[in-house]
């Protein structure tokens, strides 16, 4: 189920040139401004609250998992060079699932990693508030990484429908409409990390149970989807 | 294998040239001026989809809509109450509504430019008789032009409502024309940016996703520092802040000189000193992005 050498090409898509540096400033921006923070509002454990879960679960991890998950088979549908990919004697669920592979891997190391020094930073880890967001920002890969990469092979605007999601129902939708917070991947994930932290200071509007289902299910929908659409892929003209 | 052929053809009378027929274009030659403004219209056009396919005028269009329709709401709202006042200054409204906004300079940024890079298409442009000064200054053009569309047709729907609802005319119309030149700044300071990331890369997508995230990112660290430092009870602190995105810069030129309640927290916007500074940093940040963008494009090609 694991291709090596596909696995290496999406690499270095995602990461060759110069892409590793967008990647990279957006993890680099929330330590700068976690140092800023420290250095102006000294340790908080509310402050480190609203900053990991307003800043790096809420924008960071969606912003990466769009990048990461869509540009792991967007741009190679989009200038048809996948089909050099397809003609070789691989399973097309086989390439989905390695490209979704090396999607989770890049967004936790991205988002996750930085979250988890973040929190360090913060306020050293008090009430267990850097791990538990780190445990929301490693779930939350996962299913960002597995929504996107459908997403991917569902359209050519994946990148603008992706941050729709993120930014406009996450956020907005979330904030205005407390039905909307049950199907939001980051809701389930503060779930999760509601269960590590000892306080009360993560919380979720989704109880764990329904959480882990719902996590669980849009990851292999999404996964098995992405392979079907993979199989019967019509490559699309320049517009 | 080269094999030496004797000479084709004996030299002497027999080898002459033939005139097939071609013939000089003597027509009207339109020139650079002619160039750039095609190049400027077809731009804004592009903008919006029109002149291309049906599925790419789709989001702009929907972003176009998503736009008007709180307005449309508001106006309805404000003729039925008879309310006194508008429920939303004409300066707020692109304030609340910078998501959208974000969305349209990153979907049509790179639409403007990558696609250029991307088929190579720049070589021949610059085969016109057109300078880089001119492509830079077309697309700069169409794209704010694009973005002052989308930010202005809101305010004027709030505006033909408001006098319809028959609000207080001068009010509304010195309220109107605030928003005009604010929306006017955000336009020219979101193109510059879309534009400049956008043109780094010749993948569209990427172009989508960095200048999104420019934008947010950075209004996202800015609004958290500040609501830090407002809780801190340094107001000093939250106007300086300010400074480092976008959209805090343009309301806070427009609490300082346009007459605009600040979206800050605490309420508090820069005063007349501070606001020189943001009106300076505004325009030096255009100056920057049409500098950087003559600067990407001395070079054609990647």
């Amino acid at each position: 189920m694991y291709d090596p050498t596909v696995a290496r090409l999406t690499y270095r898509a995602l990461l060759g040139r110069r892409r590793a540096l967008i990647l990279g400033a957006l993890p680099l921006l929330l330590l700068v401004i976690s140092v800023a923070v420290r250095a102006l509002a000294g340790a908080d454990d509310q402050t480190t609250a609203d900053v990991l879960g307003g800043l790096a679960l809420a924008t960071m991890v969606p912003i990466i998992g769009v990048i990461a998950g869509t540009g792991a088979i967007g741009p190679e549908i989009d200038d048809g060079s996948v089909v050099y990919l397809l003609s070789k004697p691989v399973k097309r669920p086989t390439i989905i699932f390695t490209k979704l592979i090396v999607a989770i891997a890049v967004t936790m190391v991205f988002s996750a990693v930085p979250t988890l020094i973040a929190g360090l930073v913060l306020n050293g880890n008090g009430q267990q508030i850097a791990v538990a967001y780190t445990v929301a920002a490693l779930v939350a890969s996962i299913a960002y990484a597995a929504v996107f990469l459908l997403l991917g092979t569902v359209s050519r605007h994946a990148v603008v429908f992706g941050l729709v999601y993120a930014l406009v129902w996450e956020a907005l939708f979330g904030s205005l409409v407390p039905g909307a917070r049950t199907l939001s991947v980051q809701q389930w994930s503060l779930a999760v990390a509601h269960k590590v932290s000892d306080g009360q200071l993560v919380t979720s509007d989704v109880g764990l149970p329904t959480a882990t289902v719902l996590l669980a299910a849009v990851t292999v929908l999404a996964t098995w989807y992405a392979g079907q659409r993979l199989r019967s892929l019509t490559l699309a003209g320049e517009e | 294998m080269a094999v030496e052929h004797p000479a084709a053809a004996p030299p002497g009378d027999q080898s002459r040239i033939h005139n097939i027929g071609y013939r000089s274009y003597d027509g009207p030659r339109l020139g650079r001026a002619y160039a750039r403004r095609s190049l400027y219209s077809q731009s804004l056009r592009g903008a919006y989809g029109l002149g291309r396919s049906a599925k790419s005028k789709v989001l702009p269009m929907l972003l176009f809509v998503v736009m008007c329709v709180p307005a449309a709401i508001m106006v309805a709202v404000a003729v039925a109450t008879k309310a006194n006042d508008l429920p939303l200054d004409y300066t707020r409204y692109a304030i609340v509504m910078q998501a959208v906004i974000s969305l349209y300079v990153a979907s049509q940024a790179p639409q403007s430019v990558s696609r250029d890079l991307r088929f190579k298409t720049v070589p021949l442009y610059f085969s016109r008789p057109i300078e880089t000064a001119d492509y830079v200054r077309a697309k700069y053009a169409a794209l704010a032009s694009a973005l002052f569309v989308l930010t202005a047709a809101p305010l004027l729907v709030l505006y033909v409502g408001a006098l319809l609802a028959k609000l207080d005319f001068a009010d509304q119309t010195e309220g109107f024309a605030q928003g005009l030149v604010s929306v006017a700044l955000l336009s020219l300071l979101f193109a510059g940016i879309g534009l400049v990331v956008a043109s780094v890369t010749p993948r569209r997508g990427f172009g989508i996703a960095a200048v999104i995230a420019v934008l947010t990112i950075s209004y996202g660290a800015v609004s958290t520092l500040q609501a830090i430092a407002d809780v801190q009870d340094s107001s000093g602190a939250v106007v300086w802040i300010g400074l480092f995105s976008p959209i805090t810069l343009v309301d806070g030129v427009q609490s300082a000189f346009l007459g605009a309640a600040s979206a800050f927290p605490g309420g508090t916007g820069p005063g007349t000193g501070e606001g020189v500074v943001y009106v300076l940093v505004a325009l030096g940040l255009i100056a920057a992005a049409h500098g950087l963008l003559m600067r990407r494009y001395k070079k054609v090609g990647l």
